[in-house]
């Protein structure tokens, strides 16, 4: 028992050592942070201007609700980003740095490992998502009355278990490959949005598409936060979205630390952890 | 019981030329043991494979054949408790670089368990015993010269309390005065810690001074290992150069044969 507790609490003080590097690095880089917010702002206000342009060129709709549509896709493309950023890039960054290998030799196991780095992803692009909407939101003088925020967040936050399970997969690459590695965590992250009814209903999508949405978290976590913010849905309304972000989640984190486990074994077995820059 | 043994070691790599594609031995059958608390020096040029045996030894290679053990733990089955065990200084000093020394030791020992009420007094502790200036503890690592940050990843290793230390080349590209105080610091730990000590190097005269037994690794293979003054009365040197040259059939620095 007292064994048992002594690993545990070991490896909780190894968890708080990964959120610990990756709060560090955010305050070291912190301005190159901002600057990267701000394309993300510029990024989203292109995206939702596409709301106002529908009319100017003799479009009939409900401007408001397609600007908080798009604005909801694009605030979850951005969060889905991070995600994925902060798993993959930093693997490619500890291989640059040549850390990854006193990473991999410390006596940490690699849920732990994976896990410390998906719990900052999420509280670091949950803050950044609200300062998104917000932002953007504001700029667009949004009125949503109705808008239940607890629940968006708390379909986001569920759904960032699935995402971290589908990060860990991607965080493989640059173990695999440190020059393109990442680039392929982003093809990730387009492909798992262009399925999942980003900025359109799932339904203008072809068959085929259709079938894949429904195995795509980002499916459910659309529309559970544009139900949430648009209807005002609560938690106990969101039932089937979070029932079916709760189903893939299990499957894909077991799924994303077998892919993970695998890389790392590939990667011992063939010399990957020198480093690379 | 042994600190370590090492038996019938083998790693390959697959590499890509003008040939094709084939197999190479970074290391070929290796067999060595090290007693509890002795330094035992790995001396070999360039590619001859001190490298690929220090990743095997920290977990992060898998082995083409044969065993290691260390205090008893396989290397390569039982990886947690070998790596509580363990501990490394590579040529390449690694840190995140604009984070500070500080910094990037206090993330490390976390990794190995250490809370930071541990780390609020053990960090400047082992700073100060490696020389490194207090007033640069909060300094990017990339400000720092190569010795400094050579004495940082010193400080790294040993924050851990390692009972088997090993060094790879910890002091090559070091100045004469950092290289000094670097083995300063590996004979105080030996003395003051009971750490057993690998150290790879191919720094002659540093295999000489610090170890107890030298071993002469050449193409991935280890021709011998045995106290200095034996070794030069086998090969009839009065040098380890002259030594090596005996050994292996080849001056010092020609084996570049294979990436470490």
């Amino acid at each position: 028992m007292r064994t048992m507790s002594l690993a545990l609490r070991h490896e909780l003080v190894g968890l708080s050592g990964v959120i610990e590097r990756n709060i560090y690095l955010v305050r070291r880089y912190i301005w190159w942070d901002v600057a990267f917010f701000l394309w993300t702002v510029a990024n989203t206000l292109t995206i939702v201007f596409i709301a106002k342009g529908i009319p100017a060129v003799g479009g009939q709709i409900d401007v408001e609700k397609v600007t908080t549509i798009l604005l909801v896709g694009a605030v979850i493309w951005a969060y889905l980003g991070i995600i994925f950023e902060i798993l993959t890039e930093t693997v490619a960054w500890e291989r640059w740095e040549g850390t990854i290998e006193y990473t991999f030799m410390a006596p940490l196991s690699r849920p732990v490992h994976l896990f410390g780095m998906g719990l900052f992803a999420i509280v670091y692009g949950v803050v950044r998502a609200i300062l998104l909407f917000g932002v953007v939101a504001a700029f667009f003088s949004l009125h949503l009355p109705d808008a239940n925020y607890v629940a968006a967040l708390g379909v986001l936050v569920v759904a960032s278990i699935s995402f971290i399970g589908i990060g860990m997969m991607t965080a493989v690459l640059p173990l695999i490959s440190p020059e393109k590695g990442t680039q392929l965590g982003f093809v990730a992250q387009g492909l798992l949005l262009v399925v999942s009814g980003v900025y359109y209903p799932v339904s203008v999508l072809p068959t085929w598409m259709q079938w894949i949405a429904k195995i795509s978290p980002a499916t459910y976590a659309l529309r559970g936060c544009r139900r949430a913010i648009i209807n005002g849905a609560g938690i106990t309304e969101l039932w089937r979205e979070i029932w079916a972000l709760l189903i893939i989640g299990v499957v894909s984190i077991p799924l994303g630390l077998y892919t993970f486990r695998s890389g790392e074994r590939y990667a011992k077995k063939h010399g990957k952890l020198k480093r690379s820059g | 019981m042994k600190a370590l043994e090492v038996h019938n070691l083998r790693k390959e790599f697959t590499r890509r030329d003008s040939r094709g594609k084939r197999r190479v031995a970074a290391l070929g059958s290796v067999t060595f043991d090290i007693e509890r608390g002795e330094c035992v020096a790995i001396l070999g040029p360039n590619g001859s494979g001190k490298s690929t045996l220090v990743r095997l030894l920290s977990t992060l290679l898998l082995p083409d054949g044969g065993s290691a053990a260390v205090f008893g733990h396989d290397a390569f089955k039982d990886t947690r408790a070998v790596r509580r065990l363990v501990n490394r200084v590579s040529v390449e000093a690694s840190f995140f670089k604009k984070m500070s020394a500080a910094e990037n030791l206090s993330y490390a020992a976390r990794f190995y368990g250490m809370r930071p009420s541990a780390t609020k007094d053990a960090i400047p502790e082992i700073l100060g015993r490696v020389g490194f200036p207090k007033d640069r503890r909060g300094e990017p690592m990339e400000n720092l010269s190569r010795g400094m940050q050579q004495k940082v990843a010193l400080a790294r290793a040993l924050l851990t309390s390692p009972v088997l230390l090993l060094l790879d080349e910890p002091t090559t590209g070091l100045d004469p005065r950092s290289k000094q105080e670097v083995q300063e610091f590996v004979r105080e730990v030996r003395a003051e810690h009971d750490a057993t000590v690998l150290l790879c190097t191919h720094d002659l005269a540093e295999a000489e001074t610090l170890a107890d037994r030298v071993g002469i690794l050449d193409g991935g293979d280890l021709l011998c290992l045995e106290p200095v003054d034996q070794l030069k009365a086998r090969y009839r040197s009065s040098t380890l150069e002259e030594a090596f040259f005996a050994a292996s059939g080849h001056a010092f620095e020609n084996g570049d044969r294979e990436d470490d």
